[in-house]
C-alpha cells in the first residue's frame, strides 16, 4: 500500500503545480514600463531587404517604420512629403527637383544627404535589384546631388508610374555609411529600428531613439506570425494580440463584436480578385465566352457566401482610391438567359469544359467551389483543382498550364499587368498597351482620362472577371487609436497608431 | 568474438540504411514541382527572372554535387541556411522547434499514462458496478474526440472567456520554466486527454486479463485483497503491455502534436516542416525529415545492440544459425 500512498501522492503534486503555474500568470503582456504592440499577420516577410527581395510581407512591416521615401501615400492615396519638404517638376515634366528635409537623419545620426538618396537610388536601379523594381527606375535618366539637399532626377520620357513608384519600396533611402548586409540589419532614418527575427515566428521592430520627427509610441513593436487564422483570432480575444492588421476569415469577424474591448475598422485594399483567364484556350480567346461568364456569375451573391458580404464590386483592375477608378461592376449584370445566348453564338450550346486551377490561399477554394456551382447553370463544367501556392506558381504562373485561375492581385495601381507583354494570362492587346502608355507620359489631366478609358477597355473586352475587391478589415484592442482604415501602400504603418494606456 | 561481429555488421548495415535515406530524401524534395525562386520572386516575376536566381541561390548546379555539399553538412550537423526570411542557420532553428515539439509530445504522454492508469484500472475493477461502466463509457467518449476539437474548446473556455491561461505561443524552459509550463498546459491537456482515453482502454482489458490470470487467483486465495492482489502482481503485468501500447501510441502522438502546433500557434517540428513544404524552403525540410529518419534507424539499431548483448536467446539462436 506505500507504492500506492506514493502514486497518489505524485498525482496531486503534479496537479498543484500546474494549478500554482496557471494562477500566476501575469495578465498585462507588457512587462515595467516598456511600450509594447502586439500585432497578429498572417504573411511573414520574404526577407529584409526591400531592394532584392520581392513580395509583400517584407514592405508590409519596413516600409514607412524603418525605412523612409522621399515622399509617402497616406492612407486616401494622397502623396505626401516625408523626407522630401517638397519637389517641383519641370514643364516638359522630365526634370524633379527635390529638396530634402534639412532635420532628416539616420539611425546612426548621418544626415540624410543628397548623396545618401542619391546612393540609394543608384542602388535600387542597378544589377542587385529585382526585376520589378529595376523597371521602376527604366525611365529615368540621371540622378544628381546638386547641393547637399538637393537632387534631381531627369527622365528620358515622362512619368507618371515612377514618381508613385517613389512612395514604395523602389524608392527607400538607405544610410550609405552602412556597409553591412541588408538581409540582416537595418540602417534606415524611420522611427523604428529592425531588431530580431525568429523565423516562422516573430518580427520584433525597436523605438529609433534618435528619430528626427514625432517621436514613436511604442518602445518595441512585435509582429507575430500565425499559419492558422483561428489562432491569430484567439490570441487577441485572450489578449496576447493588440491588434490584427487583416482578417482572412471575415465570417469570424462577429467575434469581436464587443465594442468596450474591441474596434473593428473596414476599409478598402489595392487586392483585386481576378478571375483570370488564359487568352490562349481556344474558347476562352472568344470575346462572346469571356463576357458569358462575366454574365453568368453573380458576383453580390459571392461575396457574400464566401467573404462574408464584405468587399466592394469593381468590375475592372482599378481600386476606388485610385484617381482614374469608374464603378464599371454593372457592365455585365447577373443575367444567365444572356450567358446562354452568347455560349451558343460561339458555337459552345452543348455545353464547355474548363480547368479552374486556384492556389490553396483563404479565397482559392471556396470561391472556387461557388463558381463551379453557378456555371454549371450555364452549361459551363469547371474542373476544379486546388494547388498549394508553390505548385500554383510553377504550373499556372510560370508553365500556364490551365484555363482559369483566381488571385488576389494586391499590388498598388497593378492595371498595367495587363498591358505586359509576357504575363501569365497570355493578354495582348495593343490598343490597351496604347493608352497606358500615352497616360504615363502625358498631363495629370490626360492621366486620369487614358486610364480611365483603359480599365473601362478591359471591361468591354472582358480580359478577366474582377469578381470583388479584397476588403481591409482591421480588428484591435480598445484601448488602440489611430488605425487606419484602408490599405492602398505596401506599408502597415505604424506612425499612426497609439495606446491609450 | 561473435557478437562483436554481428554488431559491426550490424552497424554497417546502419550506415548503408542511413546513406540511402538521405539520398531518398534529398531527390525526393528536389524533385518536388515549385521552387524557392518562384516562391521568393511570386507573382511579379518577370520571365526568365527564376531561373537566374536559382542559378544565384546555387540551386542549378548538378544534383550529385549538391548532395554531395549536402550530406558532407549534415555529417557536421551543418544543414545551411534557410532561404527565407532571416536566412537562419538551418541547425540552431531546427533544435529550437525540436524543443518544442518534444516538450509538448513527452509532457502529453506522461499525463495521458497518469490519468489514464489508475482510471483504466478503476473501470476494470469495478466493471460490474455503475461507476466502473460510466468510467468505461467516458474513455469510449474520449476516444471519439479529435485532440484538435478538444483544443479549440479548451482555448474558448480557458484562455478567452475565463482568461486565465494564454491561448497559444510557446516560451522556452530556458527562459523561464513558469512561463514555459503555462503555455503548455492547454496544448498538452488537449493531447492528454484524448490519448488518456485510447490508453485507458488498454490498461482496462490488461487488468481485465490478469484478474483471470492463475497467479492472481493464488494471491488472492493466500489472502490477498482483491486491489492489493493487483498492485503487488498485477501491475507489473500490466506494464509490460502497456509499454507496447506506448511506444505504438508515440507516433500518433507525434502526428497529433502538428495539428495541435496549428491551434496553439506553437513553433515545433511539425508546423515549421508544413509552413518550410508549402514554400519548398528545401534546406529546412530535409534538415527536419532528416532529423526523423535518422533517429528512428538509431533507434531500431541501439535496439537491436542491446538485444544482443542482454538477451541470452537472441544470442544463442543467432550462434545455433
Amino acid at each position: 500500500m506505500r507504492t500506492a500512498r506514493r502514486w497518489v501522492g505524485l498525482l496531486l503534486t503534479l496537479a498543484l503545480a500546474l494549478t500554482v503555474a496557471a494562477c500566476t500568470r501575469p495578465m498585462d503582456p507588457e512587462v515595467g514600463d516598456a511600450r509594447v504592440l502586439n500585432i497578429g499577420d498572417t504573411l511573414e516577410p520574404e526577407g529584409l531587404d526591400m531592394i532584392t527581395v520581392s513580395g509583400a510581407g517584407t514592405a508590409y512591416v519596413l516600409l514607412y517604420n524603418v525605412y523612409e521615401t522621399l515622399l509617402k501615400l497616406d492612407s486616401e492615396g494622397e502623396t505626401k512629403p516625408l523626407l522630401a519638404q517638397g519637389w517641383t517638376r519641370s514643364d516638359d515634366l522630365l526634370t524633379y527637383t527635390f529638396t530634402l528635409d534639412p532635420k532628416a537623419k539616420f539611425a546612426s545620426g548621418a544626415p540624410v544627404s543628397a548623396d545618401a538618396v542619391v546612393a540609394s537610388f543608384e542602388r535600387a536601379r542597378s544589377e542587385k535589384a529585382t526585376n520589378q523594381i529595376r523597371s521602376a527606375w527604366a525611365p529615368v535618366d540621371t540622378i544628381t546631388a546638386t547641393d547637399a539637399k538637393t537632387v534631381v532626377v531627369t527622365l528620358s520620357r515622362p512619368s507618371h508610374q515612377w514618381l508613385y513608384e517613389l512612395t514604395g519600396p523602389a524608392g527607400i533611402i538607405t544610410d550609405p555609411a552602412y556597409t553591412g548586409d541588408f538581409s540582416k540589419e537595418s540602417a534606415g532614418s524611420g522611427p523604428y529600428q529592425f531588431s530580431s527575427w525568429d523565423q516562422g515566428n516573430l518580427v520584433q521592430l525597436k523605438a529609433n531613439g534618435a528619430y528626427w520627427g514625432t517621436p514613436a509610441r511604442f518602445d518595441e513593436v512585435n509582429f507575430r506570425y500565425y499559419a492558422d487564422a483561428n489562432a491569430m483570432n484567439a490570441a487577441l480575444l485572450s489578449g496576447q494580440l493588440d491588434l490584427i492588421t487583416n482578417l482572412t476569415l471575415p465570417q469570424t469577424i462577429t467575434q469581436f463584436a464587443d465594442t468596450s474591448r474591441f474596434s473593428v475598422h473596414e476599409g478598402v485594399t489595392n487586392g483585386e480578385v481576378v478571375l483570370g483567364f488564359n487568352h490562349e484556350n481556344e474558347a476562352l480567346s472568344k470575346l462572346e465566352v469571356r463576357q458569358a461568364i462575366n454574365h453568368a456569375i453573380d458576383r453580390k451573391a459571392l461575396v457574400k457566401a464566401t467573404w462574408a458580404g464584405k468587399g466592394e464590386l469593381i468590375g475592372s483592375m482599378v481600386p476606388p482610391t485610385d484617381p482614374w477608378f469608374e464603378d464599371l461592376s454593372n457592365t455585365y449584370p447577373f443575367d444567365q438567359a444572356k450567358a446562354k445566348q452568347l455560349l451558343k453564338d460561339a458555337g459552345y450550346e452543348d455545353g464547355l469544359t474548363l480547368r479552374l486551377r486556384v492556389p490553396a490561399l483563404a479565397y482559392g477554394p471556396s470561391i472556387g467551389r461557388f463558381l463551379v456551382a453557378q456555371l454549371a447553370e450555364v452549361g459551363i463544367t469547371l474542373e476544379l483543382d486546388t494547388l498549394q501556392f508553390a505548385d500554383w506558381l510553377d504550373f499556372v504562373y510560370t508553365k500556364r498550364d490551365y484555363d482559369m485561375t483566381i488571385v488576389a492581385h494586391v499590388e498598388p495601381r497593378d492595371l498595367r499587368a495587363f498591358a505586359l507583354d509576357d504575363y501569365y494570362w497570355n493578354y495582348h492587346n495593343a490598343e490597351f498597351q496604347r493608352l497606358m502608355a500615352e497616360g504615363d507620359v502625358g498631363t495629370d489631366e490626360e492621366q486620369i482620362a487614358k486610364l480611365k478609358q483603359a480599365a473601362r477597355l478591359l471591361a468591354d473586352d472582358a480580359a478577366a472577371d474582377w469578381l470583388f475587391l479584397l476588403p481591409n478589415i482591421t480588428v484591435a484592442s480598445a484601448k488602440i487609436s489611430g488605425v487606419q482604415n484602408n490599405r492602398v501602400s505596401l506599408a502597415f504603418d505604424l506612425t499612426t497608431l497609439a495606446s491609450r494606456d | 568474438m561473435a557478437v562483436l561481429g554481428r554488431i559491426g555488421a550490424r552497424a554497417a548495415w546502419l550506415a548503408a540504411s542511413l546513406l540511402v535515406a538521405s539520398l531518398l530524401i534529398f531527390a525526393a524534395t528536389n524533385a518536388l514541382p515549385g521552387d524557392i525562386a518562384q516562391i521568393l520572386l511570386g507573382t511579379n516575376a518577370a520571365p526568365g527572372e527564376a531561373a537566374a536566381l536559382r542559378e544565384q541561390l546555387g540551386l542549378n548546379r548538378p544534383f550529385l554535387e549538391r548532395y554531395l555539399e549536402w550530406v558532407g553538412g549534415a555529417l557536421r550537423f551543418d544543414f545551411g541556411t534557410s532561404f527565407l526570411g532571416s536566412r537562419a542557420a538551418v541547425a540552431p532553428l531546427v533544435a529550437a522547434r525540436l524543443e518544442v515539439t518534444v516538450s509538448l509530445v513527452v509532457l502529453g504522454m506522461l499525463f495521458a499514462v497518469l490519468f489514464a492508469l489508475p482510471v483504466g484500472a478503476y473501470a476494470a475493477v469495478r466493471r460490474r458496478h455503475l461507476d466502473g461502466a460510466v468510467a468505461s463509457a467516458l474513455s469510449q467518449v474520449g476516444l471519439a474526440i479529435p485532440a484538435f476539437w478538444a483544443g479549440i474548446w479548451l482555448v474558448i473556455v480557458f484562455a478567452i472567456r475565463m482568461r486565465w491561461l494564454p491561448a497559444g505561443g510557446y516560451v522556452s524552459f530556458w527562459d523561464s520554466p513558469g512561463e514555459w509550463a503555462q503555455h503548455l498546459v492547454l496544448p498538452v491537456a488537449s493531447l492528454a486527454l484524448v490519448q488518456a482515453s485510447v490508453i485507458s482502454r488498454y490498461v482496462r482489458s490488461a487488468v481485465i486479463d490478469v484478474t483471470h490470470e492463475d497467479y492472481f487467483r493464488t494471491a488472492r486465495a493466500v489472502g490477498w485483497s482483491r486491489s492489493g492482489a493487483l498492485w503487488r502482481h498485477g501491475l507489473r503485468n500490466v506494464g509490460i503491455s502497456l509499454l507496447t501500447v506506448i511506444g505504438l501510441q508515440l507516433a500518433t502522438l507525434l502526428v497529433g502534436a502538428i495539428i495541435i502546433e496549428q491551434v496553439f500557434a506553437l513553433n515545433g517540428l511539425g508546423s515549421t516542416l508544413l509552413q518550410a513544404v508549402a514554400k519548398r524552403d528545401l534546406n529546412v525540410v530535409q534538415a527536419i525529415v532528416l532529423l526523423l529518419v535518422w533517429s528512428v534507424l538509431l533507434i531500431n539499431f541501439l535496439v537491436d545492440v542491446a538485444y544482443q548483448l542482454v538477451d541470452p536467446r537472441v544470442r544463442r539462436r543467432a550462434e545455433a544459425a
